[in-house]
């Protein structure tokens, strides 16, 4: 009797408990994160430095000032804010003003996160409030972009490749890079103007791959979102003609693969049923390239993302799997 | 009216009370939440704003005291029509008025004055205070209701026109770049929103403690 004691230990449940936590989460999303930091910094140089952690710093203080002066215990160790702070800065371009990643990081802290209730609660993505709020705040300083030219001291403004390919059509784009293949490479690389890290799509793609491989994510949302800009890119980004569009370029440019790798699959603000992260992921898609081709501004993954997270939760519930047994509509 | 009046125990109303109750524990805006809609439109200057809540306190007080006067001659079968009936008249009073008095305001918000037909809280007014009480207490609490729908559209304003342009009724205060996004419409609802959290959590902590120890 004495021996079965021993083996029997009686507790309520959960019985299994993982390992994983959300700090754990956090850090290695950060991790994943490294990859198209280098490559910011590398394109972007010191100035990319500076806006990357003043944003991420300003993130961390906000999180701690905020939960000090709500008397909550403080979380600025599970990386949650970090990570806030870091993606905002990636959508910034890299010659803004210093107050710019301070001010987005408050926006994105206090007044989504927070006031929302905290982690858990938001039901928009922090960062990207953060950003949209600058960009309606100050169009024209987020939409100055600099050339990728490294360390040196003078870079030039000029236009993303999605602002020339809206204004001056697919032509002009090539006129600039040359041919079809040097255009694909330099979007490829990320040598490019655009906001810090999301010019990059094979540092993203390296990052975004460890996570899926990791299971932290699931192909689910990035693939949806992909697929359906990548089709209706094809079918109609042509100039007049349907089935003339370039899928290749729309996917490589502008915030797209970052968004659709990092921000969309934010746990927070998407669904967690599997069918409802595909419908979310085709909104997204559909959403972007509705602004990309028709709508006033040259990129649009941020306000599609913002737009399908209010749907989050009811596409969750739409597709919630239902009781076995159980008639639509009967309660449990 | 045939119907039988039924007799509440009846309070002394004060009418120092009413309008509290229309500025702090039943503010149009901050608690009940309703016609939001002119609180993001018009609250982009604060002139506007004010205007439009000077407008809307004398359409609430003036309807009221209309209704509370007329209350045992509207038949309540049909008192909803003849309750817009009255409103519309006295928004078409304040509509000419502005019209001749104040050109230039009237030509940005000329389209949210007519708009107050609409408003939720002065029907809502006619149909729970004015029609049921005398012409004073109505009067009380349309002024009350007034001046509390008065007093939220003057902080929004106030807010959103420091913030949005760097100037106050027009004049230039601040020369740094203003928040461009407070004078958008997704800046009047962060306002309206921060501001109501803001005003609770006043209510919460202050207010209602000092009224339990009673």
């Amino acid at each position: 009797m004495e021996a079965i004691k021993e083996k029997l230990i009686v507790s309520v449940s959960p019985h299994v408990r993982t390992e994983e936590s959300v700090s754990r989460i956090m850090w290695t999303v950060n991790l994943a994160l490294l990859p198209a930091t280098v490559m910011a910094i590398y394109f972007f140089g010191i100035r990319a430095l500076y806006v990357l952690s003043l944003s991420v710093m300003s993130a961390v203080f906000f999180e701690w000032a905020f939960e000090k002066f709500t008397k909550r215990p403080v979380t600025i160790s599970d990386g949650s804010a970090f990570l806030t702070g870091l993606l905002l800065g990636m959508n910034l371009p890299s010659g803004v003003p210093f107050y710019l990643p301070v001010i987005g990081s408050f926006v994105a802290i206090v007044i989504t996160k927070h006031l929302f209730g905290g982690l858990g609660y938001n039901i928009f993505n922090p960062a990207l409030i953060g950003r949209a709020f600058l960009l309606l705040t100050w169009p024209r300083i987020m939409t100055t972009w600099l050339e990728p030219s490294g360390f040196t001291v003078d870079a030039k403004t000029t236009a993303t490749p999605l602002m020339i390919l809206k204004e001056e059509g697919i032509g002009r784009l090539l006129e600039l890079f040359g041919d079809k293949a040097n255009l694909y490479i330099h979007l490829f690389t990320g040598q490019r103007a655009g906001s810090l890290g999301e010019t990059s799509v094979i540092a993203i793609l390296i990052g975004g791959l460890f996570l899926l491989w990791r299971g932290y994510i699931t192909w689910h949302i990035p693939l949806s979102f992909l697929g359906t800009s990548a089709v209706i890119a094809w079918v109609f980004g042509g100039k007049g003609v349907l089935f003339t569009g370039d899928p290749l370029i729309h996917l490589m440019s502008g915030g797209m693969m970052i968004g659709a790798f990092f921000m969309a699959t934010d746990y927070v603000t998407s669904p967690m049923v599997r069918k409802a992260q595909i419908i979310f992921g085709i909104g997204c898609g559909f959403l972007t390239m509705l602004i990309r081709l028709k709508g006033g501004y040259p990129e649009g993954v941020m306000f599609a993302i913002l737009i399908m997270n209010c749907f989050a939760p009811l596409l969750d519930r739409a597709f919630k799997t239902r009781v076995f047994g159980a008639r639509k509509g009967q309660k449990k | 009216m045939s119907e039988e009046v039924i007799k509440l125990p009846q309070e002394k109303i004060r009418y120092r009370d009413l309008i509290i109750n229309g500025i702090v524990s039943e503010n149009t805006i901050f608690k009940l939440a309703i016609s939001l809609c002119p609180a993001i439109a018009v609250t982009n200057s604060l002139r506007n704003g004010f205007l439009m809540g000077i407008a809307v306190l004398f359409v609430q007080t003036m309807v009221n005291i209309t209704v509370a006067a007329f209350r045992r001659f509207i038949h309540p079968r049909i008192r909803l029509p003849i309750f817009m009936l009255i409103i519309s008249g006295w928004v078409s009073v304040t509509d000419m008025t502005m019209a001749a008095f104040a050109r230039e305001a009237y030509k940005q918000m000329g389209l949210y004055i007519q708009l107050i037909v609409a408003f939720a809280s002065i029907l809502a007014r006619a149909e729970m205070f004015a029609s049921k009480n005398k012409i004073a207490p109505s009067m009380f609490d349309g002024i009350g209701m007034g001046l509390g729908f008065l007093f939220a559209l003057t902080v929004i304003s106030f807010f959103r026109e420091l913030l949005g342009r760097g100037s106050l009724w027009g004049l230039q205060i601040v020369n740094t770049k203003p928040l461009l996004i407070m004078i958008l419409p997704a800046g009047g609802f962060l306002a309206v929103g921060i501001l109501m959290a803001f005003f609770n959590w006043i209510d919460a902590r202050y207010l209602k403690r000092a009224s339990s120890h009673h």
